[in-house]
């Protein structure tokens, strides 16, 4: 292998039924980013079937070009037809960097794609960047359960791989203007090559989740006031893909269901994030949440338990914080 | 002298701590507190073989040893000494008598289905009139043909209410005075024999602890234990078994509630420092921790001698005597550690302290395991 | 059906601490265990054998002390346990962590190769199907659910972001197990006092099919160029502005931790 014939930075435009998922938006975004700093194309490619609108949506987000590989067979992901297809592009046009978003199908495809590549595949990197001397990409990650991060390089073998988890890069603004190279064509794959036959694909809305497996809590107690306060929660809760819970006291008073109730008597949980809303921080509730990754109160009372032990303690009424909270996230999406 | 476990013994203690953690704990609450003998727990315990660990595979056991067995009696009290002396009671007092003495048919058709954990069981020895003085039986058991003809109760019998195999004792020739008691097995549902009242108790609530009531019950005579007259011996021997199972459990209450106040005095914080950073408390911990390593090695001791073969009789009273004083003075302290809030039903050492009381009480008193010590230092 | 069940000790990431004088990593007390993801693995391959009969061979790529991890899965039930394990393999990256245990797997019989999805301690996802493609079989990943329809067929019921998809395969197959697969089982107290009777095979890079180049550290397409602790939970931060100042300074912390 010739590391210096590998040219280009390459992102895998993930579509799920005809729509293209935000993550490679994002990715286009960084793609560029590292694509300016090595003095290359970046390139998306997509794999699907009547996708010329995502083309140009991809060029309209970043691409300087799209190479488009069309094909009945490639309309939903399977394993063994997307790996083929793109490690025969892989193969024949040599790009130095391939980005995929970590996502189901991601963490799926990334891997089979860098065995049959022989090369380095680093996930869910959270920061993506460029040595400007040896001009290896360098991908840094979580390991350890999150509790050491690492800076990986991949050196003497292309393409460099990462995959990304979808919100940790944002995507460029959509310039519908911008024109460049859709390079379309009829991708050569049949039947047999894919090894697994779909039966059906289900969506099903989300569960009511446990809130012992949640990554993110938003938890109300007392200074609620009232159980219309956890309608306000829950608007945060959703939005962050968590759940709510609550103190004793929510309970006791009714306000929420005893299966919520995080403390001593309650649920020991330990997610991402704990939002702690109107909540005293009573050695019995600390006992439930205290190992928490990151902690949040937000209490009108500066001196209340809570706020010593939380890691961003906001001194404020939480009818007027969480709603802003939820209006400024919105904006950000 | 290789004080470390075996591999075998260190995955015993592995399993049944993840169980304890995932089965046992979660419910420990509410069980003491609705007074619910939890048959969940004890049917997962079968399915694992945690009911008959010390007894031969060709009986359904799991062919450990019997420190493995003590093992898991006290990892399992560690978070609910009801569930311990479950398992002890259906172990060490059921069970391992029919091992020791059965015949070879009581073995297939009676220790089996308990080792396996097919079916539960209970030892019958107090009485009204004989706690202490378990000579005094008043039950008897009348030979009639092919049959013995029971008459009599028994009190404060450790999973009485849900128990299907029973050791009981009773009286078959009064004149011969503790050599006239006999050992029977006598099976749940067997005509004349109901259970009577279920006590009301101030720990281990949970547990099945009842009256039974013999009124012309009718035991076949394959179902006598040994020989006629031989009832007391065995009921003592199987008690020094006995013994180092509760002995365990009051080793695992002690554990358990110095554990819950080591994590208490982290976070607790009073005058500005968490409690552990004063040092009457941290002194406190360390002589709790001390006795409880000390009396550990007593119980492990006699578990280790039962196998052996060698006369545990003293190891056992021992164990049993300082587990159950450590586990009362472990469990009163943390308390005191916890203050108020060790005083209310939001922390378990309250129902630790309330459970740590029986062990000084059952199967065989501390002032018996004394008598044991003594009758031997003095002979 | 032959199932083969790729399994890694793991420290429980769970108990890691950083010790905040030194910004390092804890290790020392870290209690060593079956990754979960493997153990679901491992559960629904006893689980299959319990239906339909079989053979259920765990394996291990790692160091010497693996073994215990291998024993407690001959507690759990499985039949029979391989060790690789050799200076050789040290340093590896996924890469080459799949083409040695593909190595392995090439000299055993197979319907079915289970793993977990991730480990908790690399937390990639990778090995499982890099080993899949070594092995030219195919893979479903995130499985929830197995049925088997015949011998040689499986119906799969494998996790989306949104759902689910049910696909049908040809054995022989590569799965990942996801927790949501089952709840699995503990050890059973008389496979404990049996399974330290067993022997466990162990093999080296001798004895494995693989090119030795490919191996460890010098087989790595990937090396660790640096490592850095997350910060130690410092003193928290109190916020005391007017409510839409404080929203706006808490969200920038919040993405910078990548929490939102």
């Amino acid at each position: 292998m010739n590391i210096a014939d590998y040219k280009g930075v390459w992102v895998f435009a993930e579509q799920r039924d005809g729509e293209l998922q935000k993550v490679a938006l994002e990715l286009l975004g960084k793609g560029k980013d590292l694509a300016g700093k090595l003095g290359v194309e970046l390139t998306a490619v997509l794999l699907g079937s009547d996708m010329d609108n995502a083309a140009k949506e991809l060029v309209a987000y970043g691409a300087d070009k799209v190479i488009y590989a069309d094909s009945p067979l490639l309309r939903h992901y399977t394993t063994d037809a997307y790996a083929k297809v793109i490690c025969e592009l892989i193969n024949d046009r040599k790009p130095e960097v391939f980005l995929i978003g970590a996502t189901y199908i991601g963490r799926d495809l990334g891997p089979r794609i860098a065995a049959r590549l022989r090369t380095g595949l680093t996930a869910d990197c959270t920061g993506l960047d460029v040595d400007m001397e040896s001009k290896n990409l360098l991908m840094t990650r979580p390991a350890f359960g999150g509790n050491l991060m690492a800076t990986i390089e991949c050196a003497d073998h292309r393409p460099q791989m990462s995959t990304v988890r979808p919100g940790v890069f944002e995507k460029l603004g959509k310039d519908d203007s911008r024109t460049a190279d859709i390079d379309k064509f009829k991708a050569d794959v049949s039947s047999s090559d894919v090894k697994i036959k779909i039966d059906q694909v289900i969506k099903v809305a989300k569960n009511v989740m446990d809130i012992g497996e949640a990554d993110v809590i938003v938890s109300g107690g007392r200074g609620l006031g009232s159980q219309e306060g956890f309608k306000v929660l829950k608007e945060l809760a959703d939005l962050l893909g968590g759940t709510i819970a609550g103190s004793r006291a929510t309970v006791d008073n009714g306000w929420i269901d005893k299966a919520y109730q995080v403390g001593q008597t309650g649920k020991t949980v330990r997610p991402k994030m704990y939002i702690a809303c109107g909540i005293s921080g009573a050695i019995q509730h600390l006992a439930g949440m205290q190992d928490s990754d990151f902690i949040v109160a937000i209490n009108k009372d500066e001196s209340a338990a809570i706020m010593k032990v939380a890691d961003l303690a906001l001194v404020g009424d939480y009818r007027k914080i969480v709603p802003e909270m939820v209006s400024q996230i919105k904006a950000m999406k | 002298m290789d004080f470390t476990l075996t591999r075998e013994q260190q995955f015993v203690k592995q399993m049944v701590d993840e169980f304890t953690e995932n089965e046992v704990k979660p419910i420990a609450a509410e069980i003491d507190e609705t007074e619910r003998f939890p048959q969940e727990t004890v049917d997962k315990m079968a399915k694992y073989g945690m009911l008959g660990i010390p007894f031969p595979v060709k009986y359904g056991g799991a062919g450990g040893d019997t420190l493995s067995y003590i093992l898991a009696v006290e990892e399992v009290s560690k978070a609910c000494a009801t569930t311990g002396v479950i398992l002890s009671g259906h172990t060490s007092l059921c069970a391992s008598l029919l091992e020791q003495f059965g015949t070879e048919e009581q073995k297939q058709k009676y220790l089996v289905p308990l080792a396996k954990g097919e079916k539960l069981g209970a030892f019958g020895l107090t009485e009204p009139n004989a706690g202490t003085d378990a000579s005094g039986q008043q039950s008897q058991a009348i030979l009639d043909g092919d049959h013995y003809v029971l008459n009599g109760q028994k009190i404060f019998i450790t999973n009485g209410g849900v128990a299907d195999t029973f050791i009981v004792f009773a009286m078959t020739d009064r004149s011969k005075g503790t050599h006239g008691i006999s050992a029977f097995i006598l099976e749940k549902g067997t005509p004349g024999f109901s259970i009577g009242k279920r006590e009301n108790k101030m720990g281990i609530r949970a547990s099945s602890t009842t009256e039974l009531i013999f009124e012309d019950c009718i035991i076949p005579k394959e179902n006598l234990v040994g020989k006629e007259g031989r009832g007391f011996p065995i009921a003592m021997k199987t008690l020094d078994g006995g013994r180092i199972g509760i002995a365990a459990q009051a080793l695992g209450i002690a554990e358990g509630a110095l554990d819950e106040a080591i994590e208490y005095m982290k976070e607790r914080k009073q005058f500005g420092r968490p409690l552990f950073k004063f040092q009457g408390l941290g002194w406190t911990v360390a002589d709790l921790d001390t006795e409880i390593e000390a009396a550990r090695f007593l119980v492990y001791k006699a578990a280790v001698n039962k196998d052996r073969g060698v006369n545990y009789t003293v190891d056992a009273a021992r164990a049993k005597l300082i587990a159950a004083n450590v586990a009362m003075e472990v469990t009163t302290k943390v308390v005191q550690i916890f203050g108020g809030y060790g005083y209310t039903k939001d922390y378990p050492v309250e129902r630790m302290m309330r459970d740590a009381k029986i062990t000084e009480i059952y199967e065989g008193t501390s002032e018996v395991q004394k008598m044991v010590i003594s009758g031997k230092l003095f002979r | 059906m032959n199932i083969v069940v790729c399994l890694k000790q793991v420290p429980d990431t769970n108990e890691v601490k950083i010790d905040p004088k030194k910004g390092t990593l804890i290790r020392e007390g870290v209690p060593s265990i079956i990754n979960p993801d493997d153990k679901n693995a491992l559960e629904e391959a006893l689980v299959i054998k319990e239906k339909e009969g079989g053979k259920v061979t765990v394996i291990s790529m790692g160091p010497p002390q693996a073994e215990v991890a291998l024993r407690e899965a001959l507690a759990m039930g499985a039949d029979d346990a391989i060790l690789i394990t050799d200076r050789a393999f040290a340093g590896a990256d996924t890469c080459a962590t799949g083409y040695a245990l593909s190595g392995a797997l090439k000299k055993l019989d197979y319907d079915i190769i289970f793993a977990g999805r991730q480990a908790i301690d690399g937390d990639t996802a990778q090995v499982g199907p890099e080993i899949a493609e070594f092995l030219h079989i195919p893979q479903v990943t995130y499985v929830e659910e197995v049925e088997v329809k015949d011998k040689n067929t499986l119906k799969v019921k494998k996790a989306l972001e949104d759902g689910y998809e049910t696909v049908t395969v040809k054995t022989p197959v590569l799965l990942t197990a996801i927790k949501e697969l089952n709840k699995p089982r503990y050890m059973h107290m008389k496979n404990i006092f049996k399974i330290f009777k067993q022997d466990i095979k162990v093999w080296h890079a001798d004895d494995i099919d693989v090119d030795k180049s490919l191996l460890g550290l010098s087989g790595s397409p990937t090396r660790v160029r640096r490592t850095a602790t997350k910060e130690a939970r410092g003193k928290g931060e109190i916020v005391n502005k007017p409510y839409k100042e404080a929203v706006t300074y808490a969200l920038s912390k919040l993405k910078e931790k990548h929490l939102i």
